[in-house]
C-alpha cells in the first residue's frame, strides 16, 4: 500500500490495545454515592449506592439506557448538579474529598483536575466567540498568563487534537466547524488544562461512524499523551468494546455489573447485560429476530421492590422481587454482579435465548395481557430455561405493566 | 433488465425482482439554491443534494440506503415522496410517473406510499391525542364508512404495532421514544400502503428499544408484504433488515448490491472505510480489526470535487479519478457482484 499516506491511515490493532494500567495508583474512589432530587411529585432517586475505583490512565466505560443514572453520577463527580440535588456518600479524587466542597473550591478542581466532554458539540460551544477565544478563556481560568499566551496555547491544543491549520481555525466561530471538528474542539477544551480525569458523556452519539472512529482514536491518543484517565459514558456497547479497560453497566440508578471488558462481553453475569448485548444487530443474527428487552426502564421515583430489573427479567423469582441484591463477586475474577441468580445464569449456554420472543401482540394476546398474572411470566424452575420459554406469549405478557411504567418514567428528569 | 442504458441496467442489477419493479428511480437530481443574503437576494450557487441516483425496489423488498449525514439520503427519500420536488429525473411508482403528478393526484398515490420520519419527538403533533394522529390519514383518504369503522381500524393498528389501544386517548408526551416511533409506524400503516420510506426510524432510540422496533418492522413486512426504503446511517441495523444495500456519498450512490456482497466484499474504498468504522460489540474482534480512518470531512456539496467525488479522501486516488467520473457498474476485476463506482474497485474484507 504505497499510497497510504495520501489520505487514509491504516491501523492494525483497531482503536488501540488496552493500556497497561499502573497498578496501585488510584485516582478516583467513589464510595456509596447516592443522588436524589426532591420534586413536587416525590423523591427521584437518580443514583443509589454507587461505588467504584479508577486508576490513573485507566479507561472506564459506563453503559446504560437513558434514565439509568449514568450521566447524573458523573455530574456528581464534577459537582455540576443543581441545588435541588441531595448528594451523599464520598468521592475521593487524588486524595481529596469532593462531596461537600464549596463552589470556589470545586471550581479549582473542575477543568484542572477533572474535565468534561459534553454530548452535544453543537450546543456546548458559545456561538458568539471564536473557538480559540473560548479555549483561551478555559486556560486563563486556571493559569495566570496573558491573553496572547493563552491563545497560543489554544492553537497548540487544537493542533494536538488533529484540527488542520489550527492557527486559522482558532480564529473561526463554531458554526464554521463541522460536527466532528466541534467535538474535537470540545476535546481540546477539556485537555487544555492537562486534567487527570476526562469524563466523556456520549462523546460520539451525534456523529457519523467515520467521524466517531476519528474521535475515539483522538481520545485514546490524548490518553497516551497526557496520561489522563477517561470515563466514557455511552449507551452503545459497540463503542466501548474496542477502547475501554473496564465496563460498568448501570440500571435503575445503580451499578448492576462491573468487570474487565472481555469478561462483560463473554461471560455476562447479569440478565440485563445479556439483554443489552442481544439487542445489538450483528452478523450472527442476520435473518433472525433481534432479542429486545421487554418493557421499559423503571421510574426512578417509584422503583420496583427488590431488584430493579426484576419486572423485565426472564429469570426473576420471588426473592428477586423482595430483596435487592448486593453487588457480589462472581466465579470470574474481578467481576461483580448485582443478581441473585448469577450462578444459574452462568450455567445457561446461550443466555440470549432468555429474551427471545415470537409474535407481536394480536387481539387475543391483548386480552391475555390484561388478565395475566405477572407472576406466571417468570421461570421458576431452571429446567424451563430453554426453548420452552421462548414460545408464545410468555414474554409478551410482561409488556403492558411495563408500558404503563414507561409513561411515568418519561416525566422524570433525564439523567 | 431489458433496458439498454448503463444507468437503468445498473439500477436493476442485483434485484431478483419480477419484470416491473414497484418503484423505479432514474437519474434523480435535487438541487437547492444558495441565495446571497441582503436586500436583493440572488442565487449564487446550487447545493447538489442528490445528483443522479438510480435504483429499483421490488414489491416486498427492503433496500437499505446508507451514508453519512449530508450525503443526500434523506433528500432522496423525500424526493421520492415528492415532499421535495425533484429538479430532474424520474420516479416511477407502480407504473405512474410521480414527478409529473399534480398535488391532488399525488395525494391519491400517498395512499400506497407512506413515510416514517426520523425523530419521534418532533413528528407527532403534541396537542393531538394518539387516536387523532393515527386516524388522520383515514379521515383524509377514507371512504364514507364513518367514524365507527375508523375507530375500529385505529384500535387494530395500535395493537398491530404492539401498543395498548386503551392508551389511545393519551398524548404523545406520555409515551417513551420507542412507543412514539410505533405510533408513527401505525400512522404510516393506516392506509395499508404498499411501500414505506423509513427515514432513520430507529436512530433516536436506545439500543434495547431499537431492537423491538426493528423486529416490528420485519414482522409487519412479512405479514403485509410491504416494500421498505430503509434510510439509515447505522450500518449494523441496515445489515439486519435490508436485502439489498446502496451506499451514498455526496449525492451519489457509490456502491449497490445484495447485502452479503456489500458487507462481506465491499469493493468501493468508501464502503470499506464506512464498514471498518462500525464498532463491533466484541472486544477481542474489535481490537484485532484493521480500521481505516478517513482523514478530513465530507467536501461541500455546493462545489463537489471533479470526477470521482470521493477522491479527495481516497487512498487509491490517481489522476484519472479527477478527470473521469466512474460509472456505477459491475466491475469484473473487483471480485464482487455488486455495482461499484470506482476505477480501482477491489473487494476487501473489513468486518
Amino acid at each position: 500500500m504505497s499510497t497510504e499516506n495520501v489520505s487514509g491511515s491504516f491501523q492494525p490493532g483497531g482503536l488501540g490495545a488496552p493500556a497497561a494500567t499502573i497498578a496501585g495508583e488510584r485516582l478516583l474512589t467513589v464510595d456509596e454515592l447516592s443522588v436524589s432530587f426532591n420534586t413536587e411529585d416525590g423523591v427521584v432517586r437518580a443514583v443509589r449506592n454507587v461505588s467504584f475505583d479508577l486508576d490513573r490512565r485507566e479507561v472506564l466505560g459506563v453503559v446504560g439506557e437513558s434514565g439509568s443514572g449514568k450521566s447524573v453520577s458523573s455530574m456528581a463527580v464534577l459537582g455540576l448538579l443543581p441545588k435541588t440535588a441531595t448528594v451523599t456518600g464520598s468521592i475521593n479524587f487524588n486524595g481529596r474529598e469532593l462531596v461537600g466542597l464549596s463552589y470556589n473550591q470545586m471550581r479549582a478542581v473542575r477543568g484542572n483536575g477533572i474535565a468534561m466532554i459534553f454530548q452535544d458539540p453543537m450546543t456546548s460551544l458559545n456561538p458568539v466567540f471564536t473557538v480559540g477565544w473560548q479555549l483561551a478563556e478555559a486556560y486563563r481560568a486556571h493559569h495566570d498568563v496573558s491573553k496572547k499566551a493563552a491563545f497560543a496555547k489554544s492553537v497548540e491544543t487544537l493542533d494536538l487534537v488533529g484540527i488542520p491549520q489550527p492557527d486559522r481555525r482558532a480564529r473561526q466561530y463554531p458554526h464554521e466547524y463541522s460536527g466532528g471538528m466541534r467535538q474535537r474542539a470540545m476535546i481540546a477544551m477539556s485537555i487544555i488544562n492537562d486534567p487527570d480525569l476526562i469524563i466523556a458523556d456520549e462523546p460520539t452519539t451525534a456523529l457519523d461512524v467515520t467521524v466517531q472512529a476519528q474521535i475515539l482514536e483522538t481520545l485514546l491518543r490524548i490518553r497516551d499523551e497526557t496520561s489522563a484517565a477517561i470515563i466514557i459514558i455511552t449507551h452503545d456497547l459497540g463503542v466501548v468494546a474496542g477502547m475501554v479497560d473496564r465496563v460498568q453497566v448501570m440500571y435503575g440508578g445503580t451499578i448492576v455489573e462491573a468487570g474487565q471488558v472481555n469478561e462483560i462481553y463473554e461471560a455476562p453475569r447479569m440478565p440485563y447485560t445479556v439483554g443489552l448485548i442481544g439487542s445489538i444487530p450483528h452478523v450472527g443474527l442476520v435473518g433472525k429476530r433481534l432479542t429486545p428487552i421487554k418493557g421499559a426502564p423503571p421510574s426512578l421515583m417509584n422503583l420496583p421492590s427488590g431488584c430493579s430489573f426484576s419486572p423485565r427479567c426472564p429469570l426473576a423469582i420471588d426473592v428477586c422481587r423482595e430483596v435487592e441484591p448486593d453487588l457480589m463477586d462472581t466465579d470470574r475474577t474481578d467481576h461483580t454482579s448485582r443478581c441473585h441468580r448469577w450462578k444459574e445464569l452462568a450455567e445457561i449456554d446461550n443466555p440470549q435465548k432468555l429474551f427471545a420472543h415470537e409474535e407481536i401482540g394480536t387481539i387475543e394476546d391483548a386480552l391475555i395481557l390484561q388478565l395475566a398474572n405477572p407472576d406466571e411470566i417468570s421461570v421458576v424452575d431452571d429446567s424451563l430455561v430453554d426453548e420452552s420459554l421462548v414460545d408464545d406469549t410468555a414474554a409478551d405478557r410482561q409488556s403492558p405493566a411495563a408500558e404503563v411504567d414507561a409513561t411515568s418514567a418519561e416525566e422524570n428528569p433525564k439523567s | 433488465m431489458t433496458t439498454t442504458t448503463t444507468q437503468s441496467s445498473a439500477s436493476s442489477a442485483g434485484s431478483q425482482a419480477s419484470a416491473t419493479p414497484l418503484l423505479q428511480v432514474t437519474d434523480l437530481v435535487k438541487t437547492f439554491p444558495v441565495r446571497k443574503t441582503g436586500i436583493i437576494t440572488r442565487t449564487i450557487g446550487q447545493v447538489q443534494a442528490v445528483s443522479g441516483v438510480s435504483f429499483d425496489l421490488a414489491a416486498g423488498e427492503t433496500l437499505g440506503l446508507v451514508g453519512e449525514s449530508g450525503c443526500g439520503k434523506t433528500t432522496t427519500g423525500r424526493a421520492i415522496m415528492q415532499l421535495h420536488k425533484p429538479s430532474s429525473g424520474s420516479v416511477r411508482f407502480d407504473g405512474k410517473e410521480l414527478t409529473k403528478l399534480s398535488a391532488r393526484a399525488m395525494r391519491a398515490v400517498r395512499r400506497d406510499l407512506q413515510i416514517v420520519f426520523q425523530d419521534p419527538y418532533a413528528s407527532l403533533n403534541p396537542r393531538w391525542q394518539v387516536n387523532d394522529i393515527v386516524m388522520e390519514p383515514l379521515k383524509i383518504h377514507g371512504s364514507a364508512s364513518g367514524v365507527r369503522n375508523h375507530q375500529h381500524r385505529v384500535n387494530e393498528l395500535l395493537e398491530l404495532v404492539g401498543l395498548n389501544p386503551e392508551h389511545r386517548n393519551r398524548y404523545p408526551h406520555e409515551f417513551s421514544g420507542g412507543q412514539r416511533q410505533r405510533i408513527g409506524i401505525a400512522r404510516a400503516l393506516a392506509l395499508e400502503p404498499r411501500m414505506i420510506v423509513l427515514d432513520e426510524p430507529v436512530s433516536a432510540l436506545d439500543v434495547s428499544v431499537q431492537a423491538g422496533v426493528v423486529n416490528l418492522l420485519e414482522e409487519l413486512q412479512e405479514r403485509l408484504s410491504l416494500s421498505y426504503l430503509f434510510i439509515a446511517h447505522d450500518l449494523s441495523v441496515v445489515r439486519h433488515i435490508a436485502g439489498r444495500v446502496a451506499v451514498m456519498y455526496l449525492g451519489k450512490i457509490v456502491e449497490m448490491g445484495p447485502r452479503d456482497e456489500v458487507y462481506e466484499k465491499p469493493s468501493h474504498p468508501y464502503t470499506q472505510a464506512l464498514l471498518s468504522a462500525v464498532p463491533v460489540p466484541d472486544p477481542k474482534l474489535e481490537r484485532s480489526r484493521e480500521r481505516i480512518v478517513l482523514k478530513g470531512d465530507v467536501p461541500s456539496p455546493v462545489n463537489p470535487p471533479s470526477g470521482c467525488r470521493f477522491r479527495t479522501r481516497c487512498w487509491k486516488a490517481q489522476d484519472i479519478c479527477a478527470t473521469e467520473e466512474p460509472p456505477l457498474i459491475v466491475r469484473e476485476s473487483s471480485g464482487s457482484a455488486s455495482l461499484s463506482a470506482c476505477h480501482f474497485a477491489g473487494a476487501r474484507d473489513v468486518m
